[in-house]
């Protein structure tokens, strides 16, 4: 007899999402986390005495409403308020904001391009289109293509239908817009370098990849194919911090008598008869379990919880192959009080939303290139968020908290590896920056938390400190993800589940792929399923 | 006063007419048409729209995308663009006319003003910039700019109209024929003048520069004083265009561009436009998907319907019984007709339904409670409405 | 029926139709680059009267060998071409005087102390044991793979919509050739089909050198670098598989199984326009008109030349519809590779090679192609370029004088749209660079130099009318490949202006000596 029925490694949002699921049908369920507090990466915590730091995500978009409702998260204390327009810092005095209405848009717009104002339209009902495509398969579990199983074959069929019914055009068209870069896509639609720029960086975030390489047109619309109340593309905040939403999923868990683990990191996998039975944990306790779910990313998983000789042949090496890279660093702030940016007509636009130091395309590309060399750019794009500005919970009255985060960072320097020092001066090329904008914000710094991926591993266990646990291309998206063959959730050992972003849909507060494996474990256990299939907003 | 706007960027832009029509606006009714301010009403639809029909009135079509298109290319490249012959349009003449994507379908109509060989207007609802470069794209002579900012436009409409342009001193202007343009000198500058409009009444189209919007204005309402004339908004036009059986881009048909779902957008012959496609030209975009759209008849209908009793049909869906077995098409626009009294409709419906019962269904709230009721529909073949006098030349004084 | 738009000339319509079809041209192809003779070639021998149109004054196009420097001859293309076997059988190229070379150029990777790796179809050497091994096991399995794809880079890709059973057949049939792999090999297939060279590369070898060179076939040619995920995979498994042939006696052959069937081949005849006309039902292309002023009618056009050049130029876009000129512009068409010819008094002589024979490449790690690839991005020539070298006259003497030598190098990555503008000193700056980086591998170079010849992206296009002076007539990459290529309303090599179909390298399966465009397109055309 196993005193659980199933044991969840890690208690990010997405393990913790599986674990309410489960607890939900009845399962008796523990999470454990090696850290003393829960999130993962979604995670709010008190790092400056009155300032809350949500230190790695930051926003969100992607969270599935249908979870939020059926886990009646908002009854667990979670509200997620909409950002209202942005801002865009180009590399001199441009700025390019957008606002919460298609009128006002299309006229700041048309300040920068008259073509442009007209041809976002067309843009924005093409990715809308796409996105309600992708959104449709969010909650989906992937067929495998090698099976001709009922369900899989059934699932095909549904996906051809859903292909079909875009017409062929569009099918060429999806074709293409999933294989080429952020900037040829762009191309296709935009003149303005400004309007490029602001439309690419969602391409680059989280990723390995540059606005120039193929395949960033589709990271592109990783990022905008979420919503806040069905508006596509919106992002917003959680109140409280993104620790908000990780917290409500964790409260909805043990209302449903799951149980959490603090300072419970697993030193490994216990494995009989090619069977995972539970897991040993590094303080010396043994738990048991039928199941065992980890929402580790895949990488880590397979090289470092589980013993090399426990998994079939060919595993470990795909583990290794994995492409889970670190490209992003986070700085954050504490302030003494709210930034002023240059030119900007009214402060008060940053308190709508995010503002995002894209500069140029080619800007951005070449912070790129010195990734690629093992270095970072003293130009970065940075992504920044006031939270405080709406959420009076995270900072002291009076004071704010800035999330900036920074594209790229590179996870191992040509010179050697992280120090202290080193970390110091890249939070300086992102604070410099800022400063250009906002003259005198250095002084305003109270406090500064700057994470490279290596603190961002260290701390939450994301390999590389990859936001995605796995970069999201096409030989590790869907059926392919986290490897071809494994795309179901189930891993080669028997009762060895996956339920983090490595899997399928990947990366972002979604809490998609937690369900997702929630609902093949219950099928496993021949369960009732209690997973929602389908978001439930109709486009 | 001396303060400035810290939200100037996110507000609507101005019409050059805004400063006059702001006076006139009494219930502060405003919305916004491609970034302009722009009038819903300014004291009572209902008021307006009779004005439209009985005297005269101003509709503001500053807001519309204006196009220069000037160069060796420009026909070509317009004659490729639109499903009409351009090379028919006449200089001094204008032409209505919708342009499609390669599968045909619209993607927007509007009105093509031919000023010389090689120098045409394109006015349209929605921006276009976009596909008018594509459409360029391969063509070496031919520019196109965006004048809409710079090019005001101010539409006087009803049966006084050609009294009101008399009484100003545009001399001749009795003798323009629909779809004519005349030009006027006026304030130094030149007043163009076209014979057109959205109401289906007699009506004329005044162009000036931005510059001298307001004299303009004030020449027009000095003269119309004493023939009834007040501006009218957004809803007396849709009541006006409706009666006419003009069709209203974003509420009859979808630009093709813009839908995000398969075919939500509309063919020429669906909207009953086969009378724009020009099949004896050789070539256009989008020919070879409108011969084949012929071949096979059309798959949707936008028809006029006649439905019966008062209530009027905004968003109703179609069905062919009483007892809502298979719905067949949906409202596009609807109201009350003022004019003919009837309770008038255009609908979208699937071809083959349209010889069979149609039965619209109809919600109306009384005293806040919602009623609903099936009523039965007749598809009519001619415009609710066609005034002789809309396109009588010399137009009569009233 | 005559067109209505014109019912005055419906008399000379009429008359015009019946004189032209009294003595006509089944089809005229443009441009005498190889495919456009294999597609002459077997329409001739279909019994089609063809009449080839040459702008150059021989034949060939990128293929043609020509002399650079008085006594010395070289072509654009490579000097060896792994050309379809199929075509050679089909058009009896052997008895036109093509044979197969008995092995396949090796590969090698050029490392300055001498240590080289040689990469030949079945082995590797100057490489640790572990990294032979995964060699072996790699290119089995890239082996398995290409056999896979092979029978579909020769045949027409259908549309996805609106097509008969008999066309669905195909997309079943490559289903069911990579169901034939086995699960394992189809996992593996599925997931690296996209893979950019360098993770396919890093996931199996140790060595910089091995994995360059391994990747060079993935990249040159297209706007790709080995960090780019795309096409790198599939355009390995395109180029490998069949024999290489002399590239001159390919393109002679090609002439002599053309002209032997029956087509005319005229060279010095630019065409300079499709014609177009009304016909019963909208515009059919008629004929063409060459730079001379004389049209020649035909019943059919076939364009050999890139589609850019062939819609936009030749037909116009007022007579195409306005999505599908612009799907058309869009495509990328910039080529990135230049091509140094140099002109030698003797033979080069390498660090550590006896003779300078196989392809030499001067890539010491994926990261110089990378960051060479960088350079170009941006509009600039790399600093650091990577480079191709042969010298193919230590194969066929007859390219230079006797005892002397030509050398042949491609230079990547040198951007067609150069930031500054292309200038004399720009080419010669890249140019002088690339002697430099060959300097250092092969000291003593620079004095055997008699003569050179340069030839940028837009001097490729100038000279051989090939947009962007894109090798393969634009990007072998997923978005411009089967029945996208070069859109989708132009992939079965019909084109939306009934009459005038493609035969290029712009269309399926892609560029490269393969004469399989030309062989798809005649056998769409006989259908």
């Amino acid at each position: 007899m196993s005193a659980y029925d199933a044991i969840i490694i890690g208690a990010g949002h997405n393990g913790l999402t599986n674990a309410a699921y489960l607890a939900k049908a009845g399962l008796k369920v523990v999470v454990v986390e090696k850290n003393d507090y829960i999130g993962g990466a979604a995670v709010s915590r008190e790092l400056h005495e009155g300032w809350t730091y949500s230190n790695c995500s930051y926003v969100c978009s992607m969270m599935r409403q249908a979870i939020h409702r059926d886990l009646e998260l908002s009854n667990h204390g979670l509200i997620l308020v909409p950002y209202l327009g942005t801002v865009n810092f180009g590399d001199g005095d441009e700025r390019l904001i957008s606002y919460h209405d298609e009128q006002a848009t299309y006229n700041e717009l048309k300040r920068h391009s008259v073509h442009d104002a007209d041809a976002m339209y067309r843009f924005q009902a093409d990715l809308t289109r796409y996105s309600q495509f992708i959104r449709k398969t969010l909650l989906r579990t992937p067929p495998e293509p090698t099976s001709l199983r009922p369900r899989d074959i059934r699932e095909f069929l549904w996906l051809a239908k859903q292909v079909w019914s875009m017409g062929e055009r569009e099918i060429y068209e999806y074709i293409r817009f999933f294989t080429i870069s952020a900037a040829d896509f762009l191309d296709d639609y935009f003149e303005n370098d400004m309007i490029k720029a602001a439309m690419a960086s969602p391409g680059i975030i989280g990723t390995a990849l540059g606005v120039q390489s193929p395949g960033s047109a589709y990271i592109l619309l990783h990022h905008v194919m979420g919503d806040v109340d069905g508006n596509i593309g919106a992002w917003g905040l959680a109140r409280g911090g993104m620790g908000a939403i990780s917290k409500a999923i964790a409260s909805a868990c043990e209302s449903f008598g799951g149980e959490i683990r603090r300072n419970a990191g697993v030193k490994q996998v216990l494995v009989q008869d090619g069977k995972a039975v539970g897991v040993a944990l590094e303080n010396g306790d043994e738990l048991r379990a039928d199941i065992v779910v980890s929402n580790l990313d895949a990488r880590r998983t397979f090289t470092r919880i589980i013993d090399r000789n426990d998994l079939p042949d060919g595993i470990y090496e795909k583990a290794k192959n994995f492409k889970i890279r670190g490209s992003s660093g986070k700085v954050n702030i504490a302030l003494s009080g709210l930034p002023k940016f240059t030119g900007l007509p009214d402060n008060r636009y940053i308190n709508r939303g995010g503002q995002a130091f894209t500069g140029s395309m080619e800007t951005m590309e070449r912070a790129y290139d010195c990734w690629k060399r093992g270095t970072w750019s003293d130009d970065p794009f940075i992504e920044s968020v006031i939270p405080s500005a709406w959420d009076p919970t995270v900072a002291p009255p009076g004071k704010h908290w800035m999330s900036n985060f920074i594209q790229y960072c590179p996870p191992e320097l040509a010179d050697g590896p992280w120090t202290p020092e080193k970390r110091d001066a890249f939070g300086e090329s992102v604070v410099s920056k800022l400063e250009r904008y906002s003259p005198g914000f250095r002084d305003l710094i109270v406090h500064m938390e700057v994470r490279t991926p290596h603190e961002i591993e260290n701390e939450i266990g994301l390999t590389e400190g990859n936001i995605f646990q796995g970069e999201l291309t096409i030989d590790q998206l869907f059926f392919n993800r986290p490897f071809p063959g494994y795309g179901q959730y189930r891993m080669p050992l028997k009762n060895l589940y996956m339920c983090g972003s490595s899997t399928h849909p990947g990366g972002g507060v979604s809490a998609a792929c937690g369900a997702n494996a929630a609902r093949e474990i219950l099928m496993d256990l021949k369960r009732p399923n209690t997973v929602p299939e389908d978001d439930f907003y109709d486009e | 006063m001396t303060q400035t706007d810290r939200f100037a960027g996110e507000r609507p832009k101005l019409s050059p007419f805004h400063e006059r029509q702001a006076e006139f606006n009494i219930r502060d009714a405003w919305g916004v048409w491609n970034g302009y301010k722009f009038a819903e009403r300014y004291y009572d639809a209902e008021y307006e729209y009779f004005c439209i029909r009985n005297q005269c009135g101003t509709y503001d079509v500053c807001p519309m995308q204006k196009y220069e298109i000037k160069g060796a290319d420009a026909e070509a490249m317009l004659n490729r663009l639109v499903t009409r012959d351009v090379q028919k349009l006449g200089i001094n003449r204008v032409a209505y006319a919708v342009w499609c994507t390669d599968e045909g379908r619209i993607i927007d109509d509007g009105t093509i003003f031919r000023l010389a060989e090689d120098h045409f207007i394109l006015k349209c609802g929605s921006p276009c910039s976009a596909w008018l470069r594509k459409a360029a794209f391969g063509f070496a002579d031919v520019t196109i700019t965006d004048i809409s900012d710079t090019l005001a436009g101010l539409s006087l409409q009803g049966p006084t109209s050609c009294a009101v342009l008399k009484k100003m001193g545009l001399n001749g202007i009795e003798n323009a024929k629909a779809f004519d343009i005349m030009h006027f000198p006026f304030e130094g500058d030149t007043l163009r003048v076209s014979r057109t409009g959205f109401t289906g009444d007699l009506g004329y189209e005044l162009w000036i520069p931005r510059a001298l919007a307001l004299e303009l204005w004030d020449a027009v309402y000095a003269a119309g004083e004493d023939y009834g004339i007040q501006p009218y908004g957004e809803e007396a036009t849709n009541m006006a265009r409706m009666e006419a059986g003009f069709i209203m881009p974003y509420m009859d048909f979808a630009e093709a561009l813009k839908t995000v779902h398969f075919e939500h957008d509309q063919t020429p012959y669906e909207l009953q436009l086969g009378w724009l496609v020009d099949l004896d030209k050789p070539h256009f975009s989008g020919r070879a998907a409108l011969v084949e759209e012929k071949r096979r008849g059309p798959k949707w209908t936008l028809a006029r319907l006649d439905i019966e009793g008062n209530w009027p049909a905004e968003g109703s869906i179609i069905y062919d019984t009483e007892a809502c077995k298979k719905d067949i098409g949906y409202v596009t626009s609807a109201m009350w007709s003022p004019t003919v009294k009837a309770n008038i409709a255009l609908a979208m419906i699937r071809t083959e339904h349209l010889d069979g019962d149609i039965w619209v269904e109809i919600y109306k709230s009384k005293d806040l409670r919602p009623y609903r009721r099936m009523a039965q529909a007749e598809v009519r073949t001619k415009p609710f409405w066609t005034p002789a006098r809309a396109r009588k030349t010399p137009p009569a004084d009233y | 029926m005559p067109p209505r738009a014109a019912p005055s000339s419906v008399a000379a319509y009429t008359l015009t139709v019946w004189i032209q079809t009294l003595d006509r041209y089944d089809s005229i192809i443009i441009g005498a680059g190889h495919n456009g003779l294999v597609c002459a070639a077997y329409l001739a021998r279909a019994g089609h009267r063809v009449l080839v149109l040459e702008a150059a004054d021989t034949p060939g196009g990128l293929a043609s060998t020509r002399e650079f420097h008085p006594g010395f001859r070289a072509a654009p293309a490579h000097h060896a071409s792994h050309f379809s076997d199929q075509v050679a059988e089909d058009l009896e190229l052997a008895k036109h005087g093509a044979e197969p070379l008995a092995a396949a150029a090796k590969v090698i990777g050029l490392d300055t102390s001498g240590k080289h790796v040689v990469v030949e179809r079945n082995a590797v050497a100057g490489v640790s044991a572990a990294d032979g091994k995964a060699y072996d096991d790699f290119a089995r399995t890239l082996g398995r793979f290409a056999a896979t794809l092979a029978p579909f880079w020769g045949r027409t890709i259908p549309r996805i919509g609106n097509n008969s059973l008999g066309e669905m057949m195909t997309f079943a049939q490559l289903g069911l050739n990579i169901r034939r792999l086995g699960k394992a090999d189809m996992h593996e297939f599925m997931r690296i089909a996209s893979l950019p060279a360098r993770d396919l590369m890093d996931e199996r070898f140790e060595n910089d050198l091995l994995k360059a060179a391994l990747s060079w076939d993935g990249l040159i040619g297209s706007k790709m670098a080995p960090r780019s995920p795309n096409s790198a995979v599939l355009m390995m498994l395109y180029r490998q598989g069949r024999n290489a042939y002399r590239t001159a006696r390919l393109v002679d052959s090609l002439v002599a199984a053309a002209t032997a069937a029956g087509a005319e081949i005229r060279t010095g005849s630019p065409v300079t326009r499709v014609q177009v006309e009304p016909g019963a039902d909208g515009l059919v292309a008629t004929g063409v008109e060459l730079g001379s002023g004389e049209t020649i009618p035909a019943r059919r056009v076939i364009s050999s030349a890139d589609p850019k050049t062939t819609f936009i130029d030749l037909v116009g876009a007022r007579h195409l519809d306005i999505g599908f000129t612009n799907r058309i512009g869009r495509l990328r068409t910039d080529g990135f590779v230049a091509k140094l010819h140099l002109a030698l008094s003797g033979a080069p002589c390498f660090t550590g090679l006896e003779q300078a024979t196989g392809r030499l490449l001067v890539a010491p790690r994926m990261d110089a192609i990378e960051f060479a690839f960088d350079d170009a991005k941006y509009g600039e020539c790399s600093a650091e370029p990577v480079l191709e070298v042969t010298v193919p006259s230590l194969d066929d003497p007859t390219l230079a004088p006797a005892g002397q030598h030509v050398m042949s190098a491609h230079v990547m990555f040198v951007p067609y749209r150069l930031k500054a503008g292309w200038t004399d000193e720009a080419r010669a700056a890249i140019a002088d660079r690339a002697i430099d980086t060959l300097e250092t591998y092969a000291p003593g170079l620079r004095e055997l130099i008699v003569g050179s010849e340069f030839l940028a992206p837009p001097d490729l296009e100038e000279r051989y009318g090939v947009a962007g002076g894109h090798w393969h007539h634009g990007d072998f990459a997923m978005d411009q490949m089967l029945m996208m290529r070069p859109t989708y309303e132009a992939a079965q090599y019909r084109t939306p202006l009934p009459g005038l179909w493609l035969c290029g390298a712009g269309s399926h399966p892609a560029g490269d000596l393969t004469g399989l465009a030309g062989h798809n397109a005649a056998k769409e055309i006989l259908r």
